[in-house]
């Protein structure tokens, strides 16, 4: 394992974890992935072989260093310090401008899926490869943390964003009040804010990229637009915006709530979840899928499926045969799915089979607080409250997987109002120090463009391991 | 089969011979995949090869994970249109996406969902035409669904397997599978898979490479096609492993560091 250099950063995150999982603090085990656009290759090596170097003095177990063979555009110190998000292909489809269904808020895509947004801007716009969004009649499953509540967050917006277009929610939770979560639900941001956000993004706009790799580009590497698009269907009426910012300190109005179907149901105390998937039968069975329609679209959300305080937490067996059926019946449906839930609690078996029901496949983990050497590696990382993980993208009526190049993103509240996603940014550094980056294992993603440069690196690795 | 384009899969499947006698017919394949890499795409090249005009296959299709619109869609981008199939009674099509077995209180019933399947599929084959009964292939979209609907019960599933397995030398007819086995890898005595590894007479593995995800490659699958006695010129154990990337209309397979 010592200086052993892998070409993704998927086994990278899998060595992480097989890591992390030995060491007895989490906490304490920084686990990164970034970008550095701005280091020269020759420091990158030479970084490299110190990090190699450093761990083989102390004998940690693992120091891998990963090297997708993708090609990347490299941004100047500027724009790696602002927001870098993954690219869609060169002929991407302009599918912001398509849209045959009358309803606001459903949007079409490939393979004769419609989808419905998430909420948040920035998965959206990773989506868009796909449709941009969550496609109706899929499950979405989100893996939380025990020690943050992010997927709250992430819970939030799904909710506000479909009650704001008017289409009907389900919403069942453990608590004791359901009903008083819709109180914590964010609002539309103003028009006004969005607008500045316009101006600065066009100002990203103007940076220019140190380095021309263009031609080692791919023609199927993810292309995203580099500024911020909301998808604008007439007007600056909220209502009529594909996905809406919102802003988590200004509580969603009521009307909004009142207006529309929005059941809660509580399944805490309910024996089974028999009772639960009544509720999710009768709410599917009105949003059922007919050819050429354009029914409105529905949203379910169920939070911590497994909960402690829920008795049939204890029957794996039963709860495997709720999200199947539920599974079953959504597909066939105009609506999305999503379920939280903590894997901490479920056995290692039952989570992979929750992971294998799942039609996409989310996890939020909670970053630490006052992390030295994670802050010396990250950017921005006074900002950010967690990290959120794609682990599987919905493959509705096609069979070929999705693979993008980011898939970990950071979570940050931007002056504590609004959710952002983030890809990872590494913060400079300086690789000839030669300096160590913590007890444990650090892993660092590194993306090289120039094939002489990954021999060389191979060679380095080669001398370490002797 | 001489005149389509034969790729690495199923040359490895034996496919690559004469079309007649079914080269898989009497057999058992088990297809097995995790999260990262879905081996799915396995099953939907098996059913367009069995639903090739040279071959006069009848395919039922018993599917617990993806309802009949799903994979028209992608066989259809395959070059396969299963619509016209199932008209022709080439494909039978089982939704058992809502299939659930009553509770296991009433020990009997959680078996009789699955036996009342086994007796569906078995009329089916008796129905057929005389000749189309020799050329049967049950498909199976997946086996870890079938527990879950069996509320746990795996001894029921593995009887059922059995029952179908029976069929195979029974009507000589093929038995296609498809489970998750990471599922399995972290219990102490996972007693279905091995079992099914055991009975299977080709196990088509589909993983991530070792060094995780890529776009150009999508993952390796590793085939090992157990030889059957009694078949001329096929005596022992044969493991291929090859690389592919998935595509709409096709599945490309090379051998480790031979795509350009």
């Amino acid at each position: 394992m010592r200086g052993s250099l892998f070409e993704s950063p998927a086994w990278c995150r899998v060595q992480c974890q097989r890591h992390c999982s030995q060491t007895p603090h989490k906490k304490e085990v920084p686990c990164v992935f970034g970008r550095p656009p701005q280091l020269p290759i020759t420091k990158i090596i030479r970084l490299s072989a110190a990090l190699l170097a450093c761990h083989r003095r102390r004998s940690t177990p693992t120091a891998a260093l990963s090297l997708p063979p993708r090609k990347t555009k490299l941004c100047s110190v500027d724009a790696a310090m602002a927001t870098t998000k993954p690219r869609l292909s060169s002929f991407s489809r302009n599918l912001s401008a398509v849209s045959s269904s009358q309803t606001p808020g459903v949007k079409c895509g490939p393979n004769g899926t419609m989808f419905v947004s998430s909420g948040i801007a920035d998965l959206d716009r990773y989506f868009e490869i796909l449709g941009g969004g969550f496609p109706l009649g899929s499950l979405v499953m989100v893996m939380e943390d025990a020690e943050a509540p992010h997927h709250m967050l992430l819970l939030r917006n799904f909710m506000s964003q479909g009650l704001v277009h008017g289409q009907p929610l389900l919403y069942a939770s453990p608590s004791k009040d359901p009903r008083g979560f819709l109180g914590t639900l964010p609002s539309p941001a103003s028009l006004k804010h969005d607008k500045s956000r316009d101006r600065e993004s066009e100002q990203e706009k103007g940076l220019r990229i140190a380095w021309q790799y263009k031609k080692y580009m791919g023609e199927n590497q993810p292309n995203f637009d580099s500024h911020r698009v909301t998808h604008h269907y007439s007007g600056a009426d909220n209502k009529q915006d594909y996905c809406n910012e919102f802003d988590f300190r200004k509580p969603l109005e009521r009307h909004y709530f009142t207006r529309q179907r929005v059941n809660c149901v509580g399944i805490q105390h309910s024996k089974n979840l028999a009772a639960l998937q009544e509720h999710c039968a009768s709410f599917l069975a009105q949003h059922q899928r007919n050819d050429g329609s354009s029914a409105l679209a529905g949203r379910i959300a169920i939070q911590s499926l497994c909960a402690p305080q829920c008795e049939h937490s204890n029957m794996d067996w039963e709860m495997l045969s709720f999200i199947k059926s539920l599974k079953g019946m959504v597909r066939s449906s105009n609506a999305v799915v999503v379920i939280t839930f903590p894997p901490s609690l479920l056995s290692l078996s039952s989570t992979k089979r929750w992971q294998h029901m799942a039609d996409t496949l989310l996890s939020v983990a909670a970053i630490p607080d006052e992390d030295k050497e994670l802050a010396k590696l990250l950017s921005g990382y006074q900002d950010m409250v967690g990290l959120l993980n794609v682990q599987k993208v919905a493959r509705l009526n096609t069979q070929v997987p999705l693979i993008l190049e980011a898939t970990t993103f950071s979570i940050k509240l931007q002056k504590r109002r609004f959710l952002v996603l983030e890809c990872l940014n590494q913060a400079p550094v300086d690789g000839s120090s030669g300096s160590s980056y913590g007890t444990s294992g650090v892993f660092l993603q590194l993306s090289l463009t120039q094939k002489c440069y990954i021999e060389q690196l191979r060679m380095v690795s080669k001398e370490m391991d002797r | 089969m001489e005149n389509q384009n034969l790729n690495l899969l199923d040359r490895a499947l034996g496919l690559d011979g004469p079309s007649e006698p079914w080269p898989l017919s009497g057999r058992v394949v088990l297809i097995e995949d995790c999260v990262e890499t879905s081996g799915s795409f396995v099953l939907h090249q098996l059913v367009k090869r069995s639903l090739s005009p040279t071959s006069s296959n009848v395919i039922i299709f018993v599917a617990f994970a993806n309802p009949f619109s799903h994979y028209d869609r992608i066989l259809r981008k395959l070059g396969c249109n299963l619509v016209t199939q199932r008209d022709n009674k080439r494909f039978i099509f089982f939704d058992m996406l809502m299939l659930r077995c009553p509770d296991v209180d009433e020990g009997k019933s959680s078996e009789g969902g699955l036996v009342l399947l086994y007796e569906k599929i078995l009329k089916t084959i008796c129905g057929l035409p005389g000749d189309k009964k020799d050329y049967v292939t049950i498909m199976i979209d997946d086996i870890s669904l079938v527990e879950v609907a069996a509320n746990g019960g795996s001894d029921y599933v593995l009887d059922f397997l059995h029952y179908c397995h029976a069929l195979t030398s029974e009507f000589d007819c093929s038995l296609i599978t498809l489970n998750h086995e990471d599922i399995y890898s972290s219990m102490e005595r996972p007693t279905l898979i091995l079992q099914m590894e055991y009975l299977a007479d080709i196990l088509i593995k589909a993983e991530p490479l070792s060094t995780g995800l890529a776009t150009d490659v999508h993952g390796q699958l590793t085939v090992l096609n157990k030889g059957t006695s009694h078949r001329l010129g096929r005596s022992g154990n044969k493991i291929h492993n090859f690389h592919y990337k998935v595509k709409e209309n096709t599945v490309e397979y090379f051998y480790p560091g031979s795509r350009v």
